[in-house]
């Protein structure tokens, strides 16, 4: 025999013993150190204060140059703008609407490219014809859409949702198609040699294995919906944050502009949130892929 | 067909040949004509170089490729055959969304066969591969040669007379290797199934098995089988025997002249 396999076996006798007996690493998140927790909260808390920082800055700026309220008002303006808004109950009713346009046409897109993506990858037929027209069509910008979705839809809220579900429907789509696509072709036949049927391999396997995909796919999704929400407001409508935000540069109120913005990231900041937990959560066994396909 | 004197034989190959198509239109021999009787109880190493079809031949076994010609027979019962068996793959493949337990009662959960029963069967494997402490773990918690052991006892957990391994130890190195060898031949040792293993070492192929069947490159034909008449139970220090060296030259030996002749 070759000293070589001697030599692995000299080294096995030592080896086997401590391999036996490790116990494997846990995830880092979990093993944190005091001393790391404490090196980690400064990091936020310094983005906390440069960003207050900041807003002390523009107020300081616009007070000194007396920069006129008409071309960018004081953060204590906005503030005030802001309160108001709440007060007297518009910027609340707007939001309701936005928030259930967003809601209602975020929903609509991830049923349908869920349902889609399943059709493209289940269905070879479904693939051929469908999939290069999808890709075709992703090309086309699809705020340059809100128009015509008014003409046909009217200014209601039909308009606004469907404006929504177009410009969330493709990062979703592309993502949960990569997804479904992503489980190894032997983790396919391990299933396949212990009798798995196709439905069984596409719930045992396919689907989990997508799912860090799909919520990729959601978070972008999220926040282009925010979008969608406001342009086909600007488009045409009358009520939601997009229309107060016309509305009230129409008066020169832009306090109340920056209010709504304000409004508007968070909104956006909560839903992506609300993903991201829920994303964690489900996904609980690797990091979600933050290689997500955007497009605006 | 099995015949009255075939009643030991757990497997039988008759003349197995597999072609593939080629993208360019042409064809690929994987196998040819390949002939085997494997007894019950046995433990059959397969070697040969890559890409000889040594996997090929598993995956035909298994039922998840089909051949372009020749049976494979299954004996005595031979009609429950895919119960009958369990494979191993080189991965463990485990899915990373279960836990050590459940990726063990993943055949039972497919067939809808979850119970007491299977769950203490789980407890016995866990027990059987070290692993009793890692049950509720998931994969990635995991060593790679722990990940192998459980895919080995997913294989076991419905109790399969035959137990198909394609390169099982492929993936670990060298001394988590020799140390699931011999693990192996512990749980083998329990109630002696019928175990083909594919490996690309000449040692361990020799060190496992009762026969070690050599195949050609590509077309995969047998090239000889050679008897491991050494006894059980083996250790790692038979390797260093001059019998095991013969045995193990013998094959290199028919490895060699079969490259040259291609």
């Amino acid at each position: 025999m070759s000293t070589n396999t001697k030599r692995q076996a000299a080294g096995r006798e030592e080896r086997a013993v401590p391999d036996g007996e490790t116990v494997p690493v846990k995830a880092p998140t979990n093993s944190d150190t005091p001393a790391r927790r404490r090196r980690r909260v400064p990091e936020i808390t310094y983005s906390v204060l440069v960003f207050i920082g900041l807003l002390v800055v523009w107020q300081v700026v616009v007070e000194m140059f007396d920069i006129s309220n008409i071309l960018v008002p004081a953060p204590s303006a906005v503030a005030v703008s802001l309160v108001d808004g709440f007060r007297d109950g518009s910027l609340v009713s707007h939001s309701i609407v936005t928030m259930k346009e967003i809601l209602i046409g975020f929903g609509i897109a991830v049923g349908s490219a869920l349902v889609s993506a399943v059709l493209i990858t289940q269905f070879r037929t479904v693939e051929r014809v469908l999939f290069p027209l999808l890709i075709l069509t992703q090309t086309i910008p699809k705020v340059a859409m809100a128009p015509l979705l008014i003409v046909w839809f009217g200014i209601g809220i039909s308009s606004k949702v469907l404006t929504v579900a177009l410009i969330a429907f493709f990062p979703l789509l592309i993502n949960a198609v990569l997804g479904f696509r992503s489980a190894a072709h032997e983790q396919v036949e391990m299933l396949r040699s212990f009798g798995a049927s196709r439905m069984q391999v596409m719930r045992h396997l396919q689907i989990p294995s997508a799912l860090p995909h799909i919520f990729a796919g959601l978070e972008v999704a999220v926040i282009l919906s925010v979008t969608g929400a406001v342009v086909a407001e600007f488009v045409g409508s009358s009520e939601g944050l997009g229309y107060l935000i016309q509305a009230s540069n129409f008066t020169l109120d832009v306090a109340r502009t920056f209010a709504v913005i304000v409004v508007l990231s968070a909104v956006g900041i909560v839903l992506h949130a609300v993903v991201v937990q829920l994303g964690k959560w489900l996904v609980f066994w690797t990091a979600t892929p933050s290689n997500a396909a955007s497009e605006v | 067909m099995p015949t009255s004197t075939d009643t030991d034989c757990a497997i039988r190959l008759d003349s197995l040949s597999m072609l593939y198509p080629t993208k360019s239109g042409g064809t690929v021999q994987a196998l040819d004509d390949v002939s085997l009787s494997v007894q019950a109880g046995e433990f059959i190493s397969i070697v040969g170089p890559s890409g000889c079809g040594k996997s090929t031949l598993l995956r035909i076994i298994m039922g998840l490729s089909r051949q372009t010609s020749g049976q494979v027979t299954f004996g005595p019962s031979e009609d429950t055959h895919r119960n009958q068996l369990g494979m191993v793959f080189q991965q463990p493949l485990l899915l990373p969304w279960r836990t050590v337990r459940k990726n063990l009662l993943t055949s039972p959960d497919l067939h809808h066969a979850r119970d007491a029963a299977t769950h203490e069967k789980a407890d016995e494997l866990l027990v059987m591969l070290g692993l009793e402490e890692f049950g509720d773990r998931y994969p990635n918690e995991l060593s790679g040669g722990m990940q192998q052991r459980v895919g080995i006892g997913r294989a076991l957990m419905h109790d399969p007379r035959i137990l198909l391994m394609d390169e099982p130890f492929g993936a670990l190195d060298a001394m988590t290797r020799d140390q699931m060898g011999l693990d192996l031949l512990k749980i083998w040792d329990q109630d002696r199934k019928t175990v083909l293993f594919v490996t690309h070492s000449i040692p361990e192929a020799v060190l496992l098995a009762d026969r070690v069947v050599v195949m050609t490159p590509r077309p995969g034909r047998l090239a000889d089988v050679v008897e491991v008449a050494l006894p059980r139970p083996r250790r790692l220090e038979n390797i260093n025997t001059p019998e095991f060296g013969e045995i193990v030259l013998k094959i290199r030996k028919l490895l060699d002249s079969e490259h040259s002749a291609h």
